[in-house]
């Protein structure tokens, strides 16, 4: 470990955690439907849009409603994201005419990409057209990232004072003010940005080229710079191609890179300011941030730490250094721990080193990050109504501590938050304790492994967490494209969505009913250094203590066995 | 207003006999409750220990079956025995809890026991009636009292009046009179009447009657769990849901790795990761807050009240009794110019020696303080009664006379004028809330007395401890504006209600509450009933009507209004121990991995003995330690959860980070001390 290595870990997170202040309030502003810099444009397209949609932007949804239209919304997507998938050899731009995806990996793709998760069971340069790119899976990234920021925006409404039962706000007008306002002008910027780096966009699917030895070489190209701003921003994740951003079409240089970890980690972190803004409890907002960057920079300086610490065996053979298996060496050791840490802490998927080589432990934390939950700092809006949970959670137990019956924000927390909190967080061992351990002990699960031992044991385990928890990343070892894989995972992601959405929002809708308690003196402080050590307790606690057992066959092992001169 | 307990300690009438923390009696019969409290039909209302007692009898099952085949049980027998334990230190608690309520209970219901009543063939015709037990009255009934019976059940006098002794209730050996009509009307299954008779219409049916009532707050099967247990209940489901995930998918990810984990092994992590100690403790703290409340000689009729007590923001006081000592007392002698002010007290006390009312008494008790004036009466003395026409009072003697009374009506006897300053005097004694009394000596006006309304000492220092808590209070009174902002301020509350009406009040609370607000209140009177029945706890004095006692949440039998500040306290420390509690509970898993984990993946890989950071000894000594840890520290925390975490009345920022500190921080290092210590004595003794 350097102090320069630090400081790239400092850097790349301290910038979107500060920028986050203003984002969070812009993000706040779109969601309470204020005006904003772009209104004298957007605000006819959004009449236009709800006129020709007959959305009634006035009209405020219970949770019921809430929940509704994300499932319209979500499953319409799906039927047409599944028939762009299968049926692309028909469509337009397709100039290297590659076949329909199967109907297995369709679905799976589909599900995948519905749910914010990007698990890519494909290889994208070599299985989709520009078509599939750009109308199927980038529009996606903007939809479901949208959708999953409306529910953020719906939980944080239920806090505010008055809320009332059907006050969580209109889904369809969230998602199209956070599409417009938010994601595509962002994206745009981001863009112009990223292919004034050297990142190529173009509706050519391929150059050829005469290297040097005087070979001819087909080279993949697409319209990659804007799929990679939106991957990010979003927290989707989903490369264009299959090496994601360690391929230098995707990922140039340290610049390009430094503003692709800061852009995964943007609306993650704006989200809880926006949160506290939209419930007019701002302090307590910024208190869901600093535990995120606080969480989210110990496990990155957990991960840089065992990555430089490099592998003893390689060691003893007189290779120095840090572990640099598949790292690319423009980025080197540090950013690409801050890089692990980061995508797997927002549930983006992205990478540029293979997840696959990172120390045992350094595969420890970047899977520990994802069964947290993804609430350090999670996906966009994702994160944000994770971390509520949590903090429900650690208010329900500690709060009556202080001798009152818990609240959070001025709202009494009761069996009914209770019990639905507790159905969001099982879903979590459920599939990925259950999954993981049911595929290790089939026949078809262990065809798909690639390692023996304990870093089997890890890459299977990743694959789960990394479905439910709506990641996307992979040790790559694994070979996903099973019938037991693409349909069971497919699952897992839904599940992990959905089976969580639903009863968060449930529990927004509960809470917007209930009157809102002003603070005193004896209310519990949810805005402090206290709370933040306590949130933080919790959600290291119960994630740990689920997980923990499956973790030390895993990485853990595997670690003890290589300092014992095994490897696997 | 009944002025009742004058003195404002914290320390009520504790009802019979104080029991022990923990009586032989009682826990020689919680044993073999706690053996009762096995059945599954029952344990299946606690979800934790019901998943413990069905993997200890799955244990002991293998355990028999191993031994039956001549396989080595040891082990099993050995962990399976514990598991056993743990599950019965849980029931034992409750019996405990359980029993110390019980027993309580049981010296009221005692009083009630072989009643008989008189039944009255018609309400109105006192001659006839016929003899039946008292469990056969039904609402409605009429019965004759008279002097020298029980009272045959809770009831409401519809003619006569008597004194009763309540002592069997309130612990209070003063009889208190009770007589139709008013607000006195109510009396006490149990009580005794002790002169004349009384007609009495039953309110409560048996085994409604709130001694029944009490009695089923305190009795772990048919209590009615409160909205923040429920909550609680869930919580804990739900991770031991989570933790038989955890446990039942690491048999697939063993079976990977190649490793062979025992029922027996993964029995002992379950038992010891599910929240057992908060488990087999919730029911026993849930009785023991109701059980602390009767102690205080409260009555709730719900354990949802006494939750509700903790959450409360403001309380609603009466000035009178709760707030001031609700007699006016002399505080000051202010004579007028040229007079002195000696002579004035002299003169003041002189009048005041045939007057026996607290005021009378009062004005002697100030002038022996302030100057030492001991005052005789002359031989030939005669009083002068208080009367409504005069508004004076007095002595003759000695051939002089002494008076005292209201200003105008003593300026106009005397037929004198004020001279300057004495206007003034009155004037600024009436705006500081007092009353003033002119005294006249042979016919010359000597000063004024102030007739305050005295606040009880400590009494401000108490609603600081509260608005500490974030609690307000709100002084309701009968006094004008002037006189209640005077004493408002001088007892430090928050807000008052000055000329309050019922209607007033009702408004208040309302008002308050559509604020998010939970407002605690006790009256006595019928017209307070309302107010009683919209705030969130409503405290129903004893003495006071049966329409308020019905109306409020809880009675107080010793009718000391101040003991509201009690309830909250008690209220608040229930939430408290659990809160505790729960949190030790799930730190203490921590301590549990680094026992367990290590001793079952050791054997596949060796590396990982490095998570032993506790050194236990071997294997099956690490699980041992940890599963008879998890037993003990239920039995160890018994008498914490009957006794309650102590409350402190802090802000919440500084109640929480203490708490957190003890219970969070000191749940995860404990047990890593005592799995250490029962390792060392289990490995001393060779038994693992």
């Amino acid at each position: 470990m350097t102090v320069s290595g630090f400081a790239q870990i400092l850097v790349v997170l301290l910038v979107p955690a500060l920028l986050a202040l203003p984002l969070g309030r812009f993000i706040a502003r779109i969601a309470n439907g204020e005006r904003t810099l772009l209104s004298p444009i957007l605000a006819p397209v959004e009449r236009g849009l709800f006129a020709a949609c007959g959305i009634r932007a006035g009209a405020s949804m219970g949770w019921r409603g809430y929940v509704s239209a994300l499932m319209v919304f979500s499953v319409m997507h799906f039927i047409l994201l599944y028939a762009v998938l299968r049926g692309q050899y028909y469509l337009p731009m397709n100039p290297l005419h590659f076949p329909g995806m199967s109907p297995r990996l369709a679905f799976n793709t589909a599900i995948s990409f519905l749910t914010n998760t990007n698990w890519q069971a494909y290889a994208g340069e070599t299985t989709l057209s520009p078509f599939s790119q750009m109308l199927g899976l980038t529009s996606h990234n903007f939809l479901s990232a949208a959708a999953g920021i409306a529910a953020a925006f719906a939980v944080s409404r239920a806090f505010r004072k008055g809320s009332g039962a059907n006050g969580l706000g209109n889904a369809w007008v969230d998602i199209t003010r956070i599409t417009l306002h938010l994601l595509i002008p962002i994206s745009i910027v981001l863009t112009a940005i990223l292919i004034a780096l050297g990142v190529p966009d173009t509706l050519s699917a391929s150059t050829t080229v005469t290297t040097l030895e005087g070979v001819k070489q087909v080279i993949a190209l697409g319209p990659v710079a804007f799929q990679e701003a939106i991957k990010n921003l979003g927290t989707n994740g989903g490369g264009f191609f299959n090496a994601n951003a360690a391929h230098p079409f995707e990922n140039p240089g340290v610049l390009s890179d430094l503003i692709e970890n800061w852009t995964l980690l943007l609306i993650p972190f704006a989200m809880p300011v926006a949160f506290g803004v939209i419930a007019e409890r701002v302090r307590d907002g910024i208190a869901l941030l600093v535990t995120m960057v606080v969480l989210l920079g110990l496990f990155a300086v957990l991960l840089y730490a065992a990555e430089a610490a490099g592998n003893p065996l390689l060691h003893a053979l007189g290779v120095v250094g840090g572990n640099m298996e598949g790292k690319e060496v423009r980025f080197g050791v540090a950013l690409s721990s801050v890089f692990a840490a980061a995508t797997t802490g927002t549930s983006t998927g992205a990478v540029i080193a293979a997840h696959d080589s990172l120390m045992p432990l350094g595969g420890l934390v970047a899977l520990f990050l994802m069964q947290l939950g993804e609430v350090v700092p999670g996906g966009v809006g994702s994160g944000l109504y994770g971390i509520v949970v949590f903090a429900i959670m650690a208010v329900f137990v500690a709060g009556l501590m202080v001798g009152r019956t818990p609240e959070y924000l001025g709202k009494k927390i009761g069996a009914r938050e209770v019990k639905l909190a507790m159905l969001a967080v099982l879903i979590l061992p459920l599939c990925i304790l259950g999954g993981a351990a049911y595929s290790l002990c089939t026949a078809s699960g262990l065809g798909s492994l690639a390692n023996a031992g304990p870093h089997g044991l890890s890459e299977m385990l990743y694959a789960w967490t990394s479905a439910t928890a709506n990641n996307g990343s992979a040790f790559a070892g694994l070979s996903a494209d099973t019938p037991l894989l693409d349909y069971g995972l497919a699952i897992a992601m839904l599940l992990g969505r959905f089976a969580f959405l639903v009863p968060v929002l449930a529990i927004a809708g509960s809470l917007a009913a209930k009157p809102s308690v002003p603070p005193g003196q004896g209310t519990f402080p949810t805005d402090g250094a206290l709370f933040v050590g306590l949130l933080a307790g919790v959600i290291l606690i119960l994630g740990g203590l689920q997980f923990l057992p499956a973790l030390s066959l895993g990485p853990l092992a595997e670690h003890v066995s290589m300092l014992a001169g095994h490897s696997y | 207003m009944n002025a009742i307990t004058p003195d404002a300690a914290p320390n009520p009438h504790h009802a019979a006999s104080p029991i022990r923390l923990l009586d032989g009696a009682i826990l020689r019969r919680a044993v073999l409750d706690a053996l009762r409290k096995l059945n599954p039909a029952q344990l299946i209302r606690n979800p934790v220990i019901f998943v413990t007692e069905i993997v200890a009898a799955l244990v002991t099952f293998l355990a028999a079956r191993n031994a039956i085949l001549g396989q080595p049980a040891g082990f099993a027998a050995a962990i399976a025995a514990w598991l056993w334990l743990t599950v019965l230190f849980a029931t034992f608690a409750e019996a405990v809890a359980e029993g110390r309520g019980r027993a309580r209970a049981e010296t009221l219901r005692r009083a009630r026991a072989d009643l008989s009543a008189k039944l009255l063939v018609r309400p109105d015709d006192r001659a006839l009636y016929r003899p039946v037990p008292a469990t056969q009255l039904s609402v409605g009934a009429f019965v004759l009292v008279e002097a020298g019976d029980l009272v045959p059940a809770d009831g409401e006098i519809v003619e006569g009046i008597g004194s009763v002794d309540e002592s069997a209730v309130t612990g209070e050996s003063a009889p208190v009179i009770r007589e139709a009509g008013g607000d006195r009307s109510a009396v006490t299954g149990g009580t005794r009447l002790l002169s004349d008779w009384m007609v009495v219409r039953i309110t409560a049916a048996p085994g409604s009657t709130f001694i029944d009532r009490m009695i089923a707050l305190v009795e772990g099967a048919k209590r009615r769990k409160t909205p923040n247990e429920i909550a609680l209940d869930i919580l804990l489901a739900g991770l031991t849901i989570i933790f038989l995930i955890a446990v039942a998918t690491l048999v697939g990810f063993a079976h990977y790795s190649g490793l062979v984990l025992g029922v027996p092994v993964l029995a002992a992590l379950l038992v010891t990761l599910i929240p057992t100690t908060i488990g087999g403790l919730l029911s026993a703290i849930g009785i023991a807050g109701m059980d602390r409340l009767v102690r205080f000689n409260v009555v709730a009729t719900s354990g949802r009240a006494v939750e509700a007590a903790g959450d409360v923001d403001m309380l609603l006081l009466d000035k009178t009794g709760t707030i001031t000592f609700g007699n006016r007392m002399a505080t000051a002698f202010e004579p007028i110019s040229g007079a002195d002010a000696r002579a004035l007290a002299q003169a003041a006390a002189s009048a005041s020696i045939g007057d026996d009312t607290p005021e009378g008494r009062s004005i002697l008790a100030l002038a022996r303080d302030r100057y030492g004036i001991v005052v005789e009466a002359p031989a030939d003395a005669v009083t002068v009664p208080f009367s409504a026409n005069t508004r004076l009072s007095g002595l003759d003697g000695a051939g002089r006379s002494w008076r005292k009374g209201a200003v105008d009506s003593l300026l106009a006897t005397i037929g004198g004028v004020a001279p300057a300053g004495f206007a003034e005097s009155v004037d600024r004694i009436a705006r500081a809330g007092g009353t003033p009394l002119a005294v006249s000596e042979d016919g010359h006006l000597l000063g004024v007395i102030a007739l305050s309304d005295v606040v009880k000492p400590g009494i401000r220092e108490r609603f600081a401890a509260l608005r500490r808590m974030g609690i307000r209070t709100v002084m309701i009174t009968g006094d004008n504006k002037v006189t209640a902002a005077a004493i408002a301020a001088e007892a430090g509350v928050d807000d008052f209600l000055a000329q309050a009406t019922p209607q007033d009040k009702l408004d208040y609370i309302r008002r308050v509450q559509s604020d998010g607000r939970l407002v605690a209140m006790c009256g006595d009177g019928t017209n307070d009933a309302p107010a009683l029945a919209q705030a969130d706890v409503g405290v129903a004095m004893q003495t006071g009507t049966q329409a308020a006692r019905e109306a409020g949440n809880m009675v107080d039998l010793d009718s000391d209004p101040t003991k509201l500040i009690e309830v909250v306290e008690i209220g608040k420390q229930l939430l408290i121990t659990r809160g505790s509690l729960t949190t030790f509970s799930i730190a203490n898993d921590v301590s549990k991995y680094f026992a367990i984990l290590p001793a079952i993946f050791v054997a596949g890989y060796p590396g990982l003995e490095a998570l032993n950071i506790m050194r236990l000894h071997s294997p099956q000594s690490a699980i041992m330690s940890a599963v008879i840890f998890n037993a003990l520290i239920i039995v160890i925390l018994v008498p914490l959860a009957l006794r309650g975490v102590r409350f402190r009345p802090l802000g919440a920022a500084a109640l929480l980070r203490r708490n957190l500190l003890i219970y969070g921080v000191g749940g995860l290092i404990a047990p890593f001390i005592g799995i250490k210590l029962i390792d060392l004595v289990l490995s001393f003794l060779h038994l693992a």
